[in-house]
């Protein structure tokens, strides 16, 4: 088609262009350098201004607006007015072998009364005494005169007992282990913890906010798997990993499950993979072994492999408070640091004056207190296991044994009515008590106790009476 | 704006380190004001000669720690089983470095053994250390001393009389301990007894009783709070509360003690903003207070806390431990001592270790939130009930409070503590606190004049405490005396003439409000 455009457009355009250029030329100054300005002001806009958030400015009555609408919830949700914990049994007089109901006695198999020390005249004529020597509170922490002698005298006898060389005592079992573990692990360290342990462990490894690997319960496979994977962690960072501490909190008997802790296997990976091992043994201290000295005696291992064995008075000594034993390194460490110990009032003395008395019975005994009740709990569990249709949980010579209905009948609401059954006929026994926000919340059961002064003929009771509930329970 | 400072400023008014606003004049005459409170400023000198002091603590503790490491002096204290196996240490050298530098230098003044009932007069086992404080050995002796450590309020730590007399009834009809929790088979007659007295005495609907004051405090607490919830705290609130805080999962913020603008501030800001993150709004705002400070001797704020919490709908949680029993003119705690209602308090928690002579503590309130506690408390479903003897002391103790003897205890735990702040104050010592309160701290401030002041107490007959770092800040070292009713005016007297003798050796006058005076010449 050929230019479209003529020569005398071209000439057109060149000059156009050139009138352009020359009005430039022409043009005031100020002119200029406000046209560049707008071209880069342009230029900036598109490439390199992020758009700004709208800051929220708020005006006093908008504030105070918020404020006026603003609804609290209730302070407490409502509660169920049939919770069990709402309609308990109340009891009267001593809580021993037998209880006191309703003017109606009847075996206890419900309370950690597992030597029989509540009601004893011995202990009470001890606690007696030092109520007219010491009156009833202790009134002050044990930094500010509220060590009593009869606290260090305490202190003195466990650790003789448990022949370890220093020994501590706390005002309440709770605390005890839930003010420990805090003191020793921190934030960077690292607690193997088994799956099943109570609540009150639970919250000390909550407290002490370390890092928390759970091993299923009894379950050392599970925990060599645990320590393997932590070793090759540390292999990556090995100056970090000199300065990170662990622990293995267990045990010794579980009140969950009434099984013992495989200790031997656990003081061998011990030393290979070296952390402390911390154990509870609330209810196997007085029970278990020939001394009534745990699981370590039972297992025949040194305790001195052990770094601290913390246990309760509560259960088998029939008085109140808590008390760790070890080595002094370990110890003493907790008389500065344990919130538990530092900044709350001591055991009061009559307490204390109860449980040294309690450890002279089972020192004067020795062997045959425990040896009875390690018979016993195995002649019960033979009767139980004979009863059809109950799942027993639980060591053979544990004296603490977890009662459950075959899987799909086991409920609550038919445990509860095996408990008001055997009530019925002058069995105390209960439905194990637990809080929703357990780690691992056990399965219902009925938690059974073996005082060790109950007779064959009163286990054989026992059994029938459980045998008749079943029985009304599954039809 | 609440301003509680509803004086002018004028020249005769100073601001103490509270923002509370005094009249340095007629500060004696402040008779009905019930919040009549002081703190007088750390004077400069005291302060740089606490620094010093501290400084060449730290230096000794490193000289001594790098003649330790290099073998010149031998290590003492125990040795870890497990040192020559390669485990991780147990603890760190730096987080150690005070306990074994300072604290074990005067370890001596702590941990006290006594061998009798921690009355007005008790027994101390004499203890003697031949290696500087490492180790002890009781040589068998006893020190009869003049005691101002114990919480002994109302007096009632007695071996003799009808409260140790019904605990003894209390050990031979029901026996020591139940074994069994609260809420499987432990529940006893006499728990609900004293749950229903205590709700009586207190004027509450209902009330729940634990063995323990610190578990009482960080069990219950969680049970409260939990996560989207916010908790004001008072900075200098006890550790049981901040345990309980923490294992709540709640948001939580301190605000300056005792500071109620400070307090407004942080509410205001708290409901507009909501959660720092994701602004969502506050489930509940809870504030926590205590009645006493122990450390201090101040008194929380009620009327204006009330005031406050009615304003913006929070809820307030005031733990009475050092104040139940020991304020107001019935002994019924900070609402009795403020004329105030106790149902504007929400949540009321107190112990019995204090003035019952006892131990253990309770939570009171409405019955709706009792029974949620009741249901839901960490201590009521795993912790051991009360003992019985424990359980007896505190009812006999509320009958006793109940008829004109307790009221003789009240009104003379009162005129002994004004008396001794008033002798006090006007030697010249600064004293901390409300001049109605219980307990009396008195500032010591250097290290070494801490320590030195609790020997020479002692020496006298008088045995005291004596607190520091870490329990209070570094430059505000103090001795705290704890009145008791049961303490008679010769023992004040004698007491009062002690700290005259130690003030002026140790020159412990350091008041700049009032004028340094001698006993006699008051």
């Amino acid at each position: 088609m050929g230019s479209s455009m003529t020569r005398g457009d071209i000439e057109n355009l060149a000059t156009d262009f050139y009138g352009l250029l020359e009005s430039f030329k022409h043009a005031p100054l100020y002119h200029i350098s406000f046209e560049i300005f707008l071209v880069l002001a342009v230029i900036w806009l598109v490439v390199f201004r992020k758009p700004r958030p709208i800051e929220k400015k708020l005006t006093e009555k908008e504030k105070q607006d918020l404020i006026d609408e603003w609804q609290p919830e209730p302070l407490v949700p409502s509660v169920d007015p049939n919770h069990p914990a709402l309609n308990v049994r109340v009891l009267d007089g001593i809580v021993g072998k037998t209880v006191e109901i309703d003017g109606k006695k009847s075996l206890n198999f419900a309370t950690f009364n597992f030597l029989n020390f509540v009601g004893n005249q011995r202990i009470a004529d001890k606690a007696i005494q030092a109520v007219q020597k010491y009156g009833v509170g202790s009134c002050g922490p044990r930094g500010f005169y509220g060590t009593i002698d009869i606290h260090l005298e305490l202190e003195e006898r466990l650790a003789r007992f448990f022949q370890c060389e220093e020994g501590i005592i706390y005002s309440y079992g709770f605390s005890t282990i839930a003010s420990i573990i805090p003191a020793y692990s921190k934030r960077n360290d690292i607690l193997f913890v088994d799956e099943g342990v109570h609540y009150a462990i639970q919250k000390g490894v909550e407290a002490s906010r370390s890092h928390v690997k759970w091993f299923r319960h009894n379950d050392i496979n599970d925990l060599e798997r645990l320590l393997a994977e932590q070793e090759v962690l540390d292999k990556k960072i090995p100056k970090k990993a000199r300065s990170i501490r662990r622990f293995l909190i267990i045990e010794g008997l579980y009140v969950n499950y009434g099984d013992i802790c495989p200790l031997p296997r656990m003081v061998e990976l011990k030393y290979k993979y070296k952390y402390r091992i911390f154990m509870d043994e609330s209810v196997s201290f007085g029970t278990i072994g020939q001394a009534g000295r745990g699981v370590t005696e039972y297992y025949g291992i040194d305790r001195q492999k052990i770094d601290l064995i913390s246990s309760t008075l509560e259960y088998a000594a029939g008085s109140i408070g808590g008390f760790a034993v070890g080595s002094s390194f370990v110890v003493d460490h907790q008389r500065l640091s344990a919130q538990g110990y530092c900044f709350s009032a001591s055991l009061p003395p009559l307490l204390a004056a109860a449980a040294i008395e309690a450890l002279n019975i089972m020192e004067e005994d020795n062997t045959l207190l425990f040896e009875t009740i390690m018979e016993k709990s195995k002649r019960l569990h033979k009767k139980l296991l004979s009863i059809k249709g109950y799942i027993i949980s639980g060591d053979e010579i544990s004296p603490l044994k977890h009662i459950r209905l075959t899987h799909a009948f086991n409920t609550i609401g038919r445990l509860e009515e095996i408990v008001q059954f055997a009530q019925t006929r002058d069995i105390t026994i209960t439905v194990a008590r637990y809080l929703n926000d357990e780690h691992l919340l056990p399965e219902p059961s009925i938690r059974l106790i073996l005082n060790v002064e109950m007779t064959d003929e009163e286990l054989e009771f026992l059994c029938a009476v459980l045998q008749e509930a079943l029985v009304k329970v599954t039809t | 704006m609440i301003d509680t400072n509803v004086l002018t400023v004028s020249e005769n008014m100073k601001i103490d380190k509270n923002n509370y606003k005094y009249n340095t004049t007629n500060i004696l005459n402040h008779e009905d004001d019930l919040q009549c409170e002081e703190f007088e400023e750390t004077p400069l000198y005291a302060a740089v000669l606490t620094y010093i002091g501290y400084a060449i603590l730290c230096l000794f503790g490193w000289l001594r720690d790098f003649m330790r490491q290099s073998n010149i002096e031998k290590k003492r204290g125990a040795i870890d089983p497990n040192a020559s196996l390669d485990f991780v240490p147990l603890y760190q050298s730096y987080e150690s470095f005070y306990t074994r530098n300072m604290y074990t230098r005067v370890r001596d003044i702590f941990n006290r053994p006594i061998t009798s009932v921690p009355g007005p007069q008790f027994e101390l086992a004499e203890r003697v250390s031949d290696d500087y404080n490492w180790t002890y050995r009781f040589t068998g002796k006893t020190i009869s001393a003049i005691n101002l450590g114990s919480y002994n309020y109302l007096g009632f730590a007695e071996r003799t009389g009808s409260c140790a007399t019904d605990a003894i009834d209390a050990i031979k009809s029901y026996g020591i301990a139940t074994c069994s929790t609260n809420s499987e088979i432990g529940t006893q007659f006499y728990h609900v007894e004293l749950e229903q007295l205590l709700a009586k005495f207190l004027g509450v609907e209902s009330c729940i009783a634990f063995g323990m004051g610190f578990a009482t405090n960080a069990l219950n607490l969680p049970v409260l709070a939990s996560k989207g919830d916010l908790i004001l705290s008072d900075e200098l609130n006890h550790c049981s509360l901040i345990l309980g805080i923490r294992l709540s999962g709640a948001c939580y913020q301190t605000y300056a003690h005792n500071d109620i603008n400070d307090l407004e501030k942080k509410l205001r800001v708290a409901i507009v903003q909501g959660h720092p993150r994701t602004n969502r709004p506050w489930k509940k705002i809870i504030i926590v207070v205590e009645g006493v400070y122990s450390m201090e001797g101040s008194i929380c704020r009620l009327p204006q806390l009330i005031e406050l919490k009615k304003k913006y709908k929070a809820y307030l949680y005031m733990d009475e431990a050092h104040s139940i029993g020991a304020m107001g003119k019935s002994g019924r705690g900070i609402v009795d001592y403020f004329n105030l209602n106790t149902d504007d308090v929400d949540i009321l928690m107190g112990t019995f270790t204090k003035s019952f002579g006892s131990a253990g503590g309770y939570i009171a309130g409405k019955k709706s939130l009792i029974d949620h506690i009741r249901v839901n408390s960490h201590a009521n479903t795993y912790a051991s009930s009360m003992s019985a003897p424990i359980v007896q002391q505190i009812i006999s103790s509320l009958h006793v409070l109940n008829c004109p003897e307790g009221k003789n205890r009240i009104s003379q735990l009162a005129d002994n503590t004004r008396y001794f702040r008033q002798k006090l104050m006007n030697m010249g010592f600064i004293v901390y606190g409300n001049k109605n309160s219980p307990v009396v701290p008195m500032l010591l401030y250097l290290p070494a004049r801490v320590t030195r002041f609790n020997r020479e107490m002692l020496r006298r007959g008088i045995a005291v405490v004596t607190v520091g770092f870490p329990a209070t800040k570094l430059l505000e070292s103090r001795v705290r005396f704890c009145i008791s009713a049961a303490h008679t005016r010769q023992m004040l007297d004698t007491t009062l003439a002690a700290i005259d003798e130690v003030g002026t050796e140790l020159s412990l006058r350091y008041s700049t409000r009032y004028q340094h005076r001698r006993l006699k010449d008051i």
